[in-house]
């Protein structure tokens, strides 16, 4: 394969992957564009093989190596439960970074060899990737290990953070927010370490000191993440997959590979977008979520006046066989207690009866951006009936019964009537408007940002206790 | 000076316009209080705890009127009662000017200073002795009991042993005070509340007291209550005939009507009609609560109970406040306490009476010997105007004006981002090397892609943008493709597990993309 046939499989890969994205604007386009990504990533990889003086007498190597890791993802992709998506998601964007620093190390032995070699004067024996780095001059040399450093850095702490994200997730490491003193500190302290360690890298180019810089860097992602708590794992996994393409973006400069740096662009922005929608559905900064914890002093909140009233699966399901429209708002509770399919049930047998059936997603519900939206539709809820906060929040006045399952800030009051709260301002779905609200809960506990719910004391609220999914199978026999 | 309270002279009349609790208050401002011995009787309020409250008792009503200079009453005196009254008192009561000229000209002649406590002004300030208010509250809880009273089932619907008891059905018409507190009530008893008014802007509070809104399908600019203080105005015949199809509709659905429709000055507005009566369930109940002003319903007969033909007990009781007098004694006196407050800005016992005062004007109706009704319009509008409509407003020209501004605003942030930007490209341009620029326009120009393709994902779509996203970060694994040819054995290594693990990847998030997309289903 000649350069220039392998630059334009790369500009027809790179086209693909945007296609791809792009295609994601409707469930039915997404369906074919998926293909789209899947065609361009063989384009790139076959006309990669086919370079010449790169893959040279490895071939069956690098084919082995591909079979053992696809069958090892496509097993992995196989078994997955859809409420295990965000660890998923997670745990494949450590393996991004990790691969990142891993290259990045060989991009470092390469070039001490082709130095080697140029000052033996054997640059011409060099082949591949050596060969490019022998024709290169001092600046871009200089470049190159900025860029370098940069694919390192990035490399580690998407995969260190990723790790700990996974942990989380999958609920091997506590989701409680780590707290250690002069925390901020220890990350500067560690940022600048790195820094100092880089400059010394760049003046003796000595490969222990890249060593460290990556050691650190992967500290300093362990820290980042171990300090943030469980429902802004959304924005961190945003994160995460956003600094996994600007690793491949920056190992792309260091290899000088355009292909890389274009798809490394386009998931770097992708997750960057993805991060700002999180951050504006729960109105905070992304500093203020990726330091951890809620910003600022906690205000005295307005004391509030009422009772909790419980009510049982009885009393749920009269009031839901009465009325003409339902809203369910699921949460974060209902992936936990694997209550998608009885909520489906539900769905269809109060749809069965006539009812308008409608589900109401916030973009920071669950802990996954879309995630409520998969599990949903893993348990066959249409997706035509699954709306945004913005499409239904005008109609919970027009509502008879709102189900809220499993989430709790999301549908807090006091974000739009207690200025003084730490939630003040966060966009909410407005369940308390409709006629009756039933909260399916575990307890009586707060939610993630740890402050009472009014919506729990207001008058038309019932608080219906229990697992999600036990309390969902106790309602269906009594519907219709 | 002295406020006494004279017993009141209307047979069945139980309130009483002084209670100890007001007399104590009273005191504070300076004044001594009097009380016609047995006024609080039917109020369950004995002369003794009058006494006890520092309150004389006078024998009769002829030494009160002597001895007070200022005379409360809950009703207008009689004309034998202004007959006898000394020249030159105070009086504070209801008077209903507008329709006794013949008793405000009498009043007059006794060069009284007369203060209508039925004309108060509804102003947010005066709302404290707003006395119709309080009353007509009263009112509209005891319409409910008593139509509970006369009705033989529970409000509230129940799943007992002995089987199931629907909910009762109650239509409030007019929701004026007295009609939101005979919504609050049924509400609270348990009933399916439904609530009618002419007046669209009350649908909000309708609603916030729990109760379902009968809505019109009518085109007619409705009334907007605000440029009447908050009362309703007659309504047009078409509007009136689609109200009156909305009722018969309703008729044979409701168990219990309580109609309160009134307008300022005029005769009750018949709307709960014959035939509508007839079309109720028998044991229904009908409460008029506009029974003293000629009944909203045709069958009233004021003062008293009938039943019609089919069974629909119809209630024209004209005193519900003073059925319960306790309550309504209470609250009547704090609101002629509050006038008081009002009237003895120096709280020295000597009324002050201000004729720039919004709510002394309003209220006043006879002073030094001239008749002062009615008085000039208020300073303040009772209530904020109805918001008009937005659209209306803006004209087109408005709003392009509008769109072009915000246009040019977001235009004006893009040029500052770009002029940011293309510095900074500058800047980097002048140091590094034109490989480097290659790249680093290809990097820029994508990130442009990126955000421009991203935008348009749909937000249901965005577990799956990421699993995608994360198959194609995997092209990663092109760096290692460029790297595992090397001599150099250690990198071949290094090179060869990545392109394993990249491999996971791109397998593992395309597969797992493929298998979501697959689930999202149209009903």
């Amino acid at each position: 394969m000649s350069i220039g046939l392998v630059t334009a499989a790369y500009v027809v890969a790179a086209i693909l992957f945007i296609l791809a994205l792009g295609g994601l604007s409707n469930q039915e386009k997404a369906k074919r564009a998926i293909w789209y990504g899947i065609i361009g990533m063989a384009l790139a990889v076959g006309a990669t093989i086919g370079t010449p003086g790169a893959g040279g007498g490895v071939g069956p190597l690098i084919l082995a190596m591909i079979a053992v890791g696809g069958a090892g993802g496509w097993y992995v992709a196989k078994k997955v439960q859809m409420t295990q998506m965000p660890e998923l998601v997670a745990g494949f964007h450590s393996l991004v970074g990790l691969a990142a620093v891993l290259i990045g190390f060989n991009a470092d032995a390469e070039m001490v060899r082709a130095m080697a070699a140029v000052e033996a004067g054997t640059a011409k024996e060099l082949a591949g990737f050596a060969a490019t780095i022998a024709k290169k001059s001092a600046v871009e040399l200089n470049i190159l290990k900025v860029e370098l450093l940069l694919g390192i850095i990035i490399g580690a702490i998407t995969f260190t953070g990723s790790i700990v994200a996974y942990g989380k997730l999958a609920g091997k490491v506590t989701s409680a927010a780590l707290t250690l003193p002069f925390r901020h500190q220890l990350n500067l302290a560690g940022a600048a370490l790195c820094v100092i360690l880089g400059g010394q890298y760049m003046a003796s180019g000595d490969v222990t000191y890249l060593v460290l810089v990556a050691l650190i860097a992967g500290a300093i992602g362990w820290h980042l993440i171990m300090a943030i708590g469980g429902a802004d794992m959304p924005v961190v996994v945003s994160m995460l997959n956003s600094y996994s393409g600007w690793a491949a973006a920056a190992i792309g400069f260091t290899l000088g590979n355009d292909l890389l740096i274009v798809v490394g662009a386009l998931v770097g922005a992708s997750g960057a977008i993805l991060s700002y929608i999180m951050c504006k559905g729960m109105n905070r900064s992304f500093v203020s979520v990726i330091l951890g914890g809620w910003g600022g002093e906690q205000q005295a909140g307005q004391a509030i006046e009422g009772e909790m009233v419980a009510i049982d699966a009885d009393g749920v399901a009269s009031a839901l066989n009465d009325a003409d429209s339902v809203i369910i708002v699921p949460g974060y509770g209902m992936a936990v207690a694997q209550a998608q399919q009885s909520v489906s049930e539900l769905t269809r047998k109060l749809r069965a009866a006539g009812k308008t059936v409608r589900f109401a997603i916030h973009p920071v519900a669950g802990r996954l951006p879309g995630h409520m939206n998969v599990l949903l539709a893993e348990a066959k809820v249409p997706y035509d009936i699954v709306l945004e906060m913005e499409e239904i929040n005008e109609d919970f006045p027009q509502t008879d019964v709102v189900i809220v399952i499993g989430a709790n800030d999301i549908v807090n009051p006091a974000a739009q009537e207690d200025p003084g709260s730490p939630i003040a301002g966060m966009p909410v779905l407005e369940v308390w408007k409709a006629r009756q609200v039933f909260i399916c809960k575990r307890g009586k506990g707060t939610g993630y940002s740890g402050i009472e719910n009014p919506l729990f004391f207001k008058e038309n609220s019932r608080m219906f206790y229990g697992d999600a999914k036990a309390s969902m199978d106790a309602l269906l026999p009594h519907i219709g | 000076m002295k406020i006494g309270a004279p017993r009141e002279t209307e047979p069945g009349e139980a309130r009483v316009a002084l209670t100890p609790e007001s007399a104590g208050r009273l005191q504070k401002l300076g004044y001594e209080c009097l009380v016609e011995s047995g006024a609080g009787a039917a109020a369950s309020i004995s002369d003794d705890a009058y006494k006890a409250a520092g309150v004389k008792v006078v024998k009769t009503a002829a030494a009160l009127w002597k001895e007070a200079d200022i005379i409360v009453k809950v009703r207008a005196p009689g004309l034998d009662e202004v007959k006898k009254a000394p020249e030159g008192k105070t009086l504070i009561s209801f008077v209903w000017p507008a329709q006794n000229e013949d008793l405000l000209a009498k009043l007059n002649d006794k060069r009284m200073t007369v203060l209508a406590m039925d004309m108060v002004p509804r102003i947010s300030r005066a709302q404290k002795m707003d006395a119709l208010s309080s009353m007509a509250n009263i009112a509209g809880y005891r319409a409910v009991i008593e139509a509970g009273n006369n009705f033989g089932r529970f409000f509230t619907g129940q799943v007992t042993a002995a089987g199931k008891v629907p909910p009762a059905k109650v239509l409030v018409v007019g929701a004026g005070v007295a009609g939101l507190a005979a919504i609050g009530t049924s509400v609270a008893l348990g009933a399916i509340t439904y609530a009618f008014d002419v007046r669209p802007e009350v649908a909000e509070q309708i609603e916030s007291m729990g109760a379902e809104f009968v809505y019109l399908d009518f085109e007619e600019e409705q009334t907007d209550g605000a440029e009447t203080g908050g009362y309703a105005k007659p309504s047009s015949p078409e509007f009136r005939e689609k109200q009156l199809a909305k009722f018969r509709e309703l008729a044979p659905e409701v168990d219990i009507v309580i109609t309160t429709a009134l307008i300022p000055g005029r005769p009750a507005p018949k709307l709960w009609l014959e035939d509508m009566v007839k079309a109720m369930k028998p044991g229904s109940v009908v409460v008029d609560l506009a029974a003293e002003r000629g009944g909203n319903c045709d069958l009233t007969v004021p003062n008293e109970k009938v039943v019609s033909e089919n069974g629909v007990t119809i209630v024209g009781y004209t005193d519900f406040p003073s059925r319960m007098a306790t309550q309504s004694s209470n609250l009547y006196a704090t609101n002629i306490r509050h006038m008081m407050d009002d009237l003895t800005p120096k709280k020295d016992g000597v009324p002050f009476v201000n004729m720039e005062d919004d709510v002394i004007r309003g209220a006043l109706v006879c002073h030094e010997g001239a008749i002062t009704f009615p008085p000039p319009p208020p300073k303040v509008k009772a209530i904020a105007a109805q918001p008009k409509k937005r659209e209306a407003e803006e004209t087109p020209e408005q709003k392009a004006a509008r769109e072009a501004a915000q246009l040019k605003a977001s235009l004006d942030r893009t040029a500052k981002l770009l002029a940011v930007g293309g510095g900074l490209l500058l800047l980097v341009g002048t140091v590094a090397p034109a490989s480097f620029m290659q790249h680093f326009i290809v990097f820029v120009l994508s990130c442009f892609v990126g955000f421009h393709v991203i935008w348009g994902v749909a937000h249901s779509l965005h577990t799956p943008l990421m699993a995608i996203t994360n198959a194609i970060s995997s092209i990663i694994i092109v760096g290692a493709l460029l790297q595992i040819g090397s001599s150099d054995s250690m990198v071949t290594n290094l090179a060869a597990f990545s392109i394993l693990i990249a491999a996971v990847n791109i397998f593992g998030g395309f597969l797992v993309t493929r298998r979501m997309l697959a689930m999202f289903q149209k009903s």
